[in-house]
């Protein structure tokens, strides 16, 4: 099977899948504090903030993920002029790419985050909050130190689902050019069209060997973290 | 207690003319109760005569319609921080416990000394545990509430209401979730409390507990505040048909 070694040597479908790797990671940290404030905002006795956060929720999470990354690149880059590089840099283009890639997926992903977060909030009982206040803790410290954490530990198994997701989705920044997995898949397809199921099979291995072992985490994590009550 | 002491002087917490709607329920209805520095009042009646509205009012767990509620003679903060302060110098305890799930029991009882009196941690700690000793569950402190009875759990719940130094306590129903032979451990700690002139307001049916330790007994029915005497004389003496019925249902059973 030549085009095994190929793939490593020739494509660099390491680099690739490392990059892939890059996306997913920095995008689910950004995401997780996004998604982490639009929840609390929905879950705030503030009615503007309640307002903003279901709309971002509802708005985001129901367009299409290519329409928000094409945005990054058309509309932020190059309409409005926002980058995210160095522009001096002789790796600009491919910087400012990564990085709007990492905008656009956190963005997007976000608002699953939020709905996640939200109902990890709804598995703990109302009791604990009250019992918080009792004590004199102010909003943000009940939810920082009373809710959140019980609510993340009941929102581990949609958290995994939504990395999953994530990690699968980054293949989406392939259409403003960052060289990810699925890029160089379509590259290897291109010139070894003979071998096409091999090449498809390659990659398809990739991501589950990325994704499988999050999935088993995430399970054993949430057995073992979960909130006695 | 009587009638002249809470005229002469307002009490340590003061309601005046209290009326709470829930939507077109009428809970709270022109609500008159002032409670005295070191006065344990017992508020007994039926199931949703607005007991726990009550309780919850005072620490504005709950906010009320129109009246006035005066802790030490300052009106209740609406909202934000000073109203978070006055909350940590009212200790609330639950009919359901409602411990942190996720802290140990002396985490539970040092969160709010940390991280709303700002103490350090070993003076919290230290604190903690001897609160802890002092309800009789020091040896659980690195246990989880979900490893405590619920008799332990209720006196956790005690200790870290105590913990913040509160000028009155309210009890919602503290027994009421509890297994018959648990209730004693914590009427005895509440007893106790009041024998160390802890102001308190005391939700229960527990009449053992309101002729031990109550000045007074409120009884309440419909929202309203029908009837108040010392406890002796309320359950042999009551003067009203509301308590009367009252009383010969639980005594009865
Ligand atoms: N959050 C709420 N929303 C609507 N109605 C409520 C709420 N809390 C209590 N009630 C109603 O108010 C009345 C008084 O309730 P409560 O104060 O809990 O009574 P008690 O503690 O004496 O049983 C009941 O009829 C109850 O159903
Ligand atoms: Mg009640």
């Amino acid at each position: 099977m030549d085009v095994i070694s190929e793939f490593f040597s020739e494509y660099d479908g390491l680099a690739a899948f490392r990059t892939t790797i890059y996306l997913t990671l920095l995008s689910a940290v950004l995401a997780l504090l996004i998604g982490t404030v639009v929840a609390v905002m929905r879950v705030s006795p503030v009615r503007v903030l309640q307002l903003i956060g279901t709309a971002y929720v509802n708005i985001v999470r129901n367009t299409p993920l290519t329409l928000v990354i094409v945005f990054c690149n058309l509309g932020l880059f190059l309409q409005l002029g926002v980058s995210l590089a160095n522009k001096d840099s002789n790796t600009f283009i491919n910087d400012n790419n990564f990085r709007l890639a990492v905008l656009g997926l956190s963005v997007y992903h976000a608002s699953f985050v939020a709905e996640a977060i939200r109902s990890g909030v709804n598995t703990v009982p109302l009791g604990q909050a009250e019992a918080a206040r009792a004590i004199g803790l102010p909003f943000l410290k009940t939810l920082r130190y009373v809710v959140l954490p019980q609510a993340f530990r009941g929102a581990i198994t949609p958290l995994g689902n939504v990395l999953i997701a994530l990690t699968k989705n980054s293949t989406v920044a392939s259409v403003i050019g960052v060289t990810e997995a699925s890029a160089v898949m379509k590259v290897m397809i291109e010139n070894r069209p003979d071998v096409l199921f091999v090449v498809f099979g390659i990659f398809a291995i990739g991501f589950v060997i990325l994704t499988l072992p999050v999935g088993m985490l995430f399970t054993s994590m949430s057995k073992r973290l979960a909130v006695k009550r | 207690m009587s009638d002249s002491d809470t005229l002469t002087k307002t009490g340590l917490v003061a309601l005046t003319g209290v009326n709470k709607h829930f939507g077109e329920l009428h809970v709270l209805k022109d609500i008159n109760l002032s409670i005295d520095q070191g006065e344990v009042v017992v508020v007994i009646g039926p199931s949703g005569s607005g007991k726990s509205t009550l309780c919850r009012a005072i620490n504005r767990l709950e906010p009320i319609d129109s009246g006035s509620i005066l802790l030490d003679g300052q009106p209740l903060p609406s909202e934000g921080k000073a109203l978070a302060r006055l909350r940590a110098d009212v200790g609330m305890v639950f009919q359901s416990f409602n411990l942190f799930a996720h802290k140990t029991i002396l985490q539970n009882v040092t969160l709010g000394p940390t991280k709303v009196r700002g103490k350090s941690k070993s003076e919290a700690d230290e604190r903690a545990k001897a609160l802890l000793d002092r309800v009789g569950v020091g040896a659980q402190a690195a246990k989880y509430p979900a490893q405590l009875s619920g008799g332990q759990q209720q006196r956790v719940a005690i200790a870290r209401a105590l913990a913040m130094d509160p000028k009155v306590m309210l009890f919602d129903e503290p027994t009421s979730a509890l297994d018959p032979e648990m209730i004693k451990e914590v009427l005895d700690v509440m007893v106790d409390l009041a024998g160390q002139s802890m102001t308190m307001v005391v939700v229960t049916h527990e009449m053992g507990f309101a002729r031990r330790a109550a000045n007074r007994v409120v009884f309440m029915a419909d929202g309203q505040i029908v009837e108040e005497a010392e406890p002796e004389k309320f359950f042999t003496d009551p003067q009203t048909k509301r308590a009367q019925d009252f009383l010969s249902k639980i005594l009865t059973h």
